[in-house]
């Protein structure tokens, strides 16, 4: 039964990026099923991420429609969300939706900033790319713009 | 949300008050930074700065959600930010000083997110497991925050005669806001003793080392007057946070338990 609630919260999307269903962001940390109802238990992407509410809302009324009452949705501070809890295959929905999915820092010279990614252009793949802002459209993406084919595209920042 | 632990009633008193300072300080500087949405110098730091805001303001949400269920009085975390007057705020002095042009608002983050940076690095440790992952939490946002205003403080610093003046002059005006972040009082002795908050000594030395080696590479000038504003802990403030709290306590006051 528990199979079939994680089943059903594929169909719940992130409404800033609804490509990504709330598992494959990986902010589901646990389903439990009781005598007394469902918990689901949730995590924040970003301490200020404005989707979350809407997040709880839309998991307790998909559950609540295929015939699970009542349900509850649990916020869970630790462990900390981090990009490693997006799954591959989140990454790839995000790179076919025109956002650049997380990499890996970088050894850098900039020590005083830390290592600074190598981030693809998701339209032409070319990684010569200029960061334009550290926060973009949400709290979870940076603004760059591909030199190549000259696009501007959303990165998803890689958080640790 | 939150599985709290149980203290001594001196511990805990001093515990809500740490906590509520944590929570002004990043609600009061998210506010300011917001006043700035809508009005940045560029589209993409207008929308920075509204993403730092976005930042703090969920951090104080976790705060005085802690806060509230610490103290065990009923009150939620909209009590907290929302009901209380000047001298009840804890918020450091340094996060309520006026936005002023673009140089002041970088200078004002910059000193405050180097202090953050290290403080939320030391909380994250700390052996109340909430305050930890509160602070672990937290501490990856801040990590962006603090590169953006440092590179912010070197840009304008090390860039024209202009924004140079510019910055000078915030760093000038702000240095006196920057000695309470890490004077420990009773409150943090107290929790210190107990393991729970790190001591702000230490903190004091990661600091400056941040601080010094930014505006060095800004090419300023580090102020030598050593005489320190303090009291914003305390509840004691500057002229300028009773006009935010009007503000932002608007609608509570005029329309009190309204919700939407």
């Amino acid at each position: 039964m528990v199979t079939d609630i994680w089943q059903l919260l594929e169909n719940v999307h992130d409404p800033e990026i609804p490509v990504l269903s709330v598992v494959d962001l990986g902010v589901i940390r646990g389903v439990v099923q009781t005598d007394d109802g469902v918990e689901v238990k949730i995590t924040p992407t970003y301490s200020g991420c404005p989707a979350m509410n809407t997040i709880a809302q839309d998991i307790r009324q998909c559950l609540e429609n295929a015939g699970f009452a009542p349900v509850k949705v649990n916020m869970v501070l630790s462990p900390a969300w981090t990009t490693d809890w997006l799954s591959e295959r989140g990454k790839q929905k995000l790179l076919e939706y025109g956002i650049a999915p997380p990499v890996e820092p970088l050894a850098s010279s900039k020590a005083l900033f830390g290592a600074e990614p190598q981030v693809s252009c998701p339209q032409c793949q070319s990684t010569h790319t200029t960061m334009l802002s550290l926060f973009g459209s949400t709290a979870c993406k940076a603004l760059y713009r591909c030199e190549d084919c000259l696009e501007p595209f959303d990165y998803f920042k890689c958080l640790r | 949300m939150f599985d709290t632990k149980t203290y001594s009633s001196e511990v805990n008193q001093a515990l809500c008050d740490y906590l509520l300072r944590l929570a002004d300080s990043s609600l009061i500087l998210g506010h300011r930074l917001s006043e700035w949405c809508g009005h940045g110098p560029i589209l993409e730091q207008d929308i920075a700065m509204s993403n730092l805001a976005l930042d703090l303001i969920g951090q104080a949400r976790n705060w005085y959600q802690l806060a509230a269920q610490q103290a065990g009085l009923g009150q939620t975390e909209d009590d907290l930010a929302y009901l209380r007057d000047a001298p009840q705020y804890r918020n450091v002095l340094l996060v309520e000083q006026p936005n002023g042009d673009f140089g002041q608002t970088v200078m004002r983050q910059f000193l405050f997110d180097a202090y953050h940076y290290y403080l939320l690095q030391k909380l994250g440790q700390s052996a109340d497991e909430n305050i930890a992952a509160i602070a672990q939490k937290s501490l990856k946002e801040v990590t962006y925050h603090l590169k953006w205003s440092s590179e912010w403080v070197i840009r304008l610093g090390d860039g024209t005669e202009e924004s140079q003046r510019r910055i000078q002059t915030a760093l000038n005006n702000l240095w006196e806001f920057t000695g309470e972040l890490s004077k420990p009082d009773q409150t943090d002795e107290i929790l210190h003793a107990a393991g729970l908050v790190p001591d702000l000594r230490k903190i004091q030395a990661d600091w400056q080392n941040r601080v010094l080696s930014v505006l060095t590479e800004a090419t300023l000038q580090i102020p030598t007057r050593t005489w320190m504003q303090k009291g914003g802990k305390e509840g004691i403030h500057t002229e300028h946070l009773g006009y935010i709290l009007a503000e932002m306590q608007f609608l509570q006051r005029a329309y009190p338990d309204c919700e939407w």
